[in-house]
């Protein structure tokens, strides 16, 4: 029953949020700045993670292909798929849960027990629409552009590994990159981020916004926000799969 | 001019507020006095709509806000300035974007007018020249008359001040009561202050009003205060030793 409630609420929490805006500039304003805050301070750890990712994939596919029936461009055929259809997105989106849910849930939780949402609300100010609006909006724009980011980083270090390890032929591995590309996959991925943004942003905002007491309240949303911020996108995963690819 | 009639407020068992009648005039600070736990800041937040009353009336200059939609609520909200207890400055932005940004949101004019307004109102509080400093570099006294600040920039009708002077120094806060009560006076605003500061009541208390476990008890002035039989008060008032001792000595005389 209390999964009903939360379920219910949140479909509330959201319907307020998605009210006409006080003044349209403001809410602009406040876009551009959650564009820098979530996406363009996420490009280094997006990096970091892709490019070992992407030299671990590689060289974990060589090894298991080491025989004479299986071609070796397969190795960058599988990179490819791996990073497209499933890492640059879903693991993507599950590392951002951490670092964004979290950073969401204790902004908004902590405006609320220092009384800021209170301020908001007691200035006639839609306190939901004004905090999460501009970071959902931000996070769907920006989170196809770090899916690109990640996509070619994790890709771009498979072939990096190739090169200094000679693991397979860097050329081998560009021709298996090549090999029965599909465009829908990327579209898929990006129809997957874009929910995946919406999930990550909206579920981490509805924990902070309905923190009461203290400060630490304001950790235990925060956890409760990557918890279901993580198994909501699982969840999201499964079904756009589901509907998309099969 | 602010009307509560009839006013109760429960959470679960917890009977916080009993039927509370009061009347808050304008030109004057009304205080609103009583012990932690008295319900106090319940009824002024269920005066500015963050709680719902369980039953009663409140209304503005005539207007019953309680029986208003959303977006009838929210033309009465741009009227009310509010200073809370911790002074709920925003922690993003710097002390002039957040004197500016009731204008921002509600008002038309242009960016020159606004900050014109936003130095008036940090010279009216004793602020000026801090426009940059961000709420973190502040003392808890600033922050306070920041809060004023903001609350008085969009010329409100009605301000409600929560413990205005909580956590401050006895010259602090008889600075922040006296700038409350100059505010009050020279705009003919409704002001509702919540406070448990014997400072304050003598100094603006004009119009006290005692709630006592969410019952309104008592209604008077600062002059009557000393003077009153009201044990729950008297009580409250003289909490130390020290305290009855100078009340036998007031009564004595």
């Amino acid at each position: 029953m209390k999964i009903l409630y939360h379920i219910g609420h949140y479909a509330l929490f959201l319907k307020k949020s998605f009210e006409k805006p006080e003044r349209r500039s403001v809410y602009w304003k406040l876009f551009i700045d959650e564009i820098v805050k979530l996406g363009i301070g996420s490009i280094g750890i997006i990096i970091i993670i892709s490019g070992f990712m992407g030299m671990v994939i590689t060289i974990q596919t060589a090894s298991q292909i080491d025989g004479n029936f299986i071609p070796d461009y397969l190795v960058g055929w599988t990179t490819r798929q791996s990073v497209i259809l499933e890492f640059s997105t879903t693991m993507l989106a599950l590392i951002l849960a951490g670092k964004i849910g979290s950073n969401v849930a204790s902004e908004i939780g902590t405006m609320r027990v220092t009384e800021q949402i209170d301020a908001l609300e007691i200035m006639g100010i839609n306190s939901a629409g004004y905090l999460v609006i501009p970071k959902i909006y931000a996070f769907m724009i920006i989170m196809p552009f770090l899916v690109v980011i990640s996509m070619f980083t994790g890709i771009y270090f498979g072939y990096l590994i190739c090169e200094l390890t000679g693991i397979i032929s860097p050329s081998q591995y560009l021709f298996g990159l090549q090999y029965d590309f599909r465009p829908f996959d990327v579209s898929y991925a990006f129809i997957k981020s874009i929910v995946f943004a919406f999930v990550i942003s909206s579920v981490s905002s509805y924990h902070g916004y309905f923190v009461g007491g203290g400060a630490l309240e304001v950790g235990k949303a925060s956890t409760r926000a990557v918890v279901y911020s993580s198994i909501v996108v699982l969840v999201m995963n499964y079904l756009i799969t589901q509907m998309l690819l099969i | 001019m602010i009307e509560v009639k009839g006013l109760s407020k429960s959470f679960g068992d917890n009977h916080v507020l009993k039927n509370v009648n009061l009347l808050f005039e304008q030109g004057v600070p009304n205080l609103i006095i009583g012990a932690s736990g008295s319900g106090k800041t319940t009824l002024v937040k269920c005066i500015v709509g963050l709680h719902e009353p369980d039953v009663g009336t409140i209304s503005y200059d005539g207007r019953i806000f309680n029986q208003m939609n959303n977006s009838e609520r929210k033309s009465i909200r741009k009227e009310i300035g509010f200073l809370f207890q911790g002074s709920a400055l925003f922690d993003s932005m710097s002390v002039e974007e957040n004197v500016m940004f009731p204008l921002r949101m509600f008002s038309h004019s242009t960016l020159k007018e606004m900050k014109s307004r936003v130095e008036y109102c940090l010279e009216r509080v004793d602020l000026a020249g801090t426009n940059s400093l961000m709420p973190s570099e502040l003392s808890g006294g600033m922050k306070k008359r920041v809060g004023i600040a903001r609350a008085i920039s969009f010329n409100p009708k009605y301000l409600f001040c929560d413990e205005p002077n909580s956590g401050l120094d006895p010259h602090t806060a008889l600075t922040i009561d006296r700038l409350i009560d100059d505010i009050t006076r020279e705009s003919g605003i409704t002001t509702i202050v919540i406070t448990h500061d014997m400072n304050s009541v003598l100094e603006i208390g004009e119009r006290l009003s005692f709630i006592y476990q969410g019952d309104l008890l008592w209604k008077g002035s600062n002059k009557e205060i000393l003077r009153t039989d009201c044990t729950e008060l008297t009580d409250f008032i003289y909490a130390s030793e020290y305290m009855k001792e100078v009340r036998r000595h007031l009564i004595s005389e």
